[in-house]
């Protein structure tokens, strides 16, 4: 048990290590990644199940019992996480066996990988403020790497802008940890959701977690700090693009999600501005989409926008809006994750990602044209697809606390992401190739990558006809946010479990 | 001593911003740095600074005035990782200066503002726009 607990991180890791000895090795080290996020795919799914039988594997680093040691807990939202994580790393893993171009750079791409999703599993599994902030620098040197990779003016540029507003926001994290430790004298959050929660904290301490939610907010790309995203996110490579719009921003939306249900788990003062700023999220990143003419710029503002939903459920507070939140993220990162990876084939084929340059996709691949028409519809909400039941669960939820603007704005979202998906749509698959049907190119280089779009759709529909259950997932996960017991069993009883 | 500690924190984060807030893009890098140096200061004054000795705990000894040992670990940890990130920051920086004659953060944005080049989409060419790059190289000697 404790060896499955921290083996979310172990098998990235190795796979790193492994990769990094193999480096003249082109062919190995990509088996190698494969069979490396494969692994972690099963232990996601393995930990799913446990956690669907209600079992939380809770684990003390190191011998040091709780708060004092490091204390690693999976319950269903970790789970659930480290499995989508896997899951996502594999399509990325498999869309980057193309062979053309330099052939160290896609190597390189192999290695790197892993060290991303080894912070990012870190950062889901872990009980402790501090050892969250580790877990953001490792993710964030593995991105940094990731978004350069191939270099070229314009990425390098790109980079640039990432680099430091990742940074800064990884600064603020620090610093609140710094604070929140000297005002309450722990970094473990079951101790610290204790404090809060028995109404001792503090006034120094619930600024300090408002400062942490501010570096959470940057990294979550919400409004008003959503500036560094679609100023980066299309300049690196696609499986690249695709990983940082399926993962990064989610981390960023995990971390508020675990924090904010830890510490105030009643509608308060934070949840009204909270509100605000999803609703704000919503609106803002939509209309900027819509003044988009780039198929991974208008998907760039999209990802803002979703993030908004998530905000969204979280701000409500009640167990059903948790519940939709947690759907929306499960939901989000596969169809996100996808459209990216849709995208970049779209581009490969039709030699540009311009909309003005794009077109005839419909009469020589409609195959793509229908898998990307199952992540668009299901990113603006059509029934019966996986987006039409988060967004439901989210329209109830505020209405049932009386947001009736709230829902106005996640419903106008709704409307407008379909006005953005449509111009896609006509752009990139109806509308005639401007240069005529020979310039579309059709080739059998990117079979990997038909690969993995079409598992990520089969995903989508799945989520959407079998939504009852993983509906029931998520209730019982914001469940288990509401009451967090094996949180705070780890600080009352030590050596538990 | 801690107010010490909180003044030339206060003091190094607001130079920090200052220069963070600069269009100069080597400016922005330090200004980084040096915000990273004042937040270190303050995680590491966030343990009070009571104690005059090493925590150390042996067999036969237990200090009878330790230092708080928390801090001090994690600020270690902060140091090594925001070196190695500097590191990687100054890398990125040498390399649009360089290659690429970019040193404003107005440039920057201009640049990834640009329409997508036509490339082979796989292809992760790396010298795609060595074209270009001389007229950069132009506005910066003048």
């Amino acid at each position: 048990m404790k060896a499955l607990a921290v083996a979310p991180v172990f098998i990235p890791l190795i796979t790193l290590l492994i990769g990094i000895m193999l480096r003249p090795y082109h062919q190995q080290v990509k088996v190698v990644s494969l069979v490396g996020a494969a692994l972690l795919t099963l232990v996601g799914i393995r930990l799913v199940a446990l956690a669907n039988a209600d079992v939380v594997l809770a684990v003390q680093l190191g011998g040091w019992e709780a708060p004092y040691g490091i204390t690693v807990i999976i319950d269903r939202l970790s789970a659930a996480m480290v499995a989508i994580t896997g899951i996502i790393g594999l399509a990325a893993a498999l869309y980057g066996l193309v062979r053309e171009g330099n052939p160290d750079v896609l190597r390189n791409f192999h290695i790197f990988l892993h060290g991303l999703l080894a912070g990012v599993c870190g950062a889901f599994i872990t009980g402790d403020v501090f050892n969250l902030y580790v877990w953001f620098e490792v993710l964030l040197i593995g991105s940094f790497a990731l978004i350069a990779l191939g270099g070229g003016r314009r990425r390098l540029s790109g980079t640039m802008t990432y680099v430091v507003l990742n940074l800064l926001a990884t600064l603020v994290f620090l610093l609140s940890a710094g604070l929140i430790y000297s005002s309450t004298g722990t970094l473990n959050m079951g101790e610290l959701g204790l404090i809060f929660r028995a109404g001792e904290a503090p006034p120094a301490a619930t600024l300090a977690v408002v400062m942490m939610l501010v570096s959470f907010a940057i990294k979550a790309a919400l409004f008003p700090v959503f500036g560094w995203l679609p100023a980066s996110y299309h300049v690196a490579w696609t499986p690249v693009s695709a990983l940082f719009a399926g993962l990064l921003t989610k981390v960023g939306v995990y971390a508020m999600i675990r924090i904010v249900t830890l510490v105030w788990p009643e509608y308060g003062q934070a949840h009204e501005v909270l509100l605000w700023v999803a609703c704000a999220t919503m609106l803002v990143g939509v209309l900027g989409a819509a003044a988009q003419n780039e198929v991974r710029r208008i998907l760039s503002f999209h990802i803002v926008s979703q993030v908004g939903y998530m905000i969204l459920g979280l701000a409500l507070a009640s167990p059903l809006a948790i519940a939709g939140a947690v759907f929306y993220l499960i939901h989000h990162i596969v169809v996100k994750a996808n459209l990216f990876f849709i995208g970049g084939i779209a581009a490969r084929m039709t030699g540009s990602e311009r909309l003005a340059a794009m077109g005839g996709l419909y009469a020589k691949a409609p195959w793509l044209a229908i898998l990307f028409a199952i992540p668009a519809l299901s990113l603006a909400g059509i029934p019966p697809l996986s987006g039409f039941w988060a967004k439901f669960v989210l329209v109830k939820a505020s209405l049932a606390d009386g947001f009736w603007w709230a829902a106005g704005v996640a419903l106008l979202t709704g409307i407008f992401t379909l006005l953005s998906m449509s111009k896609i749509w006509n752009e990139t698959f109806l509308k005639a190739h401007p240069q005529g049907e020979k310039a579309i190119r059709i080739d059998d280089e990117m079979r990997w990558g038909w690969w993995a779009i079409s598992g990520l759709a089969a995903m989508t529909v799945l989520i959407g006809i079998g939504a009852g259950p993983v509906m029931e997932y998520a209730i019982a996960a914001a469940g288990q946010l509401a009451d967090p017991v094996v949180y705070f069993q780890a600080i009352t009883h030590p050596g538990g479990r | 001593m801690e107010w010490l500690a909180a003044l030339t924190a206060g003091g190094l984060a607001g130079i920090g911003m200052w220069l963070l807030l600069d269009r100069n893009l080597i400016r922005v890098v330090l200004g980084v740095a040096i915000l990273g140096n004042a937040i270190n200061l303050g995680v590491l004054a966030s343990g009070r600074f009571a104690g005059s000795e090493a925590a150390f705990v042996t067999a036969t000894t237990v200090p009878a005035d330790p230092a708080n040992a928390l801090p001090q670990a994690l600020v270690l940890t902060a140091i090594v990782i925001g070196f190695g990130l500097f590191a990687f920051a100054l890398a990125v920086l040498k390399s649009v200066r360089e290659s690429h004659g970019v040193t404003t953060t107005d440039r920057v944005t201009e640049i990834t503002e640009e329409p997508a080049p036509d490339i082979e989409e796989v292809g992760l060419q790396i010298h795609q726009d060595d074209a270009d790059h001389h007229h950069d190289a132009e506005e910066v000697r003048q």
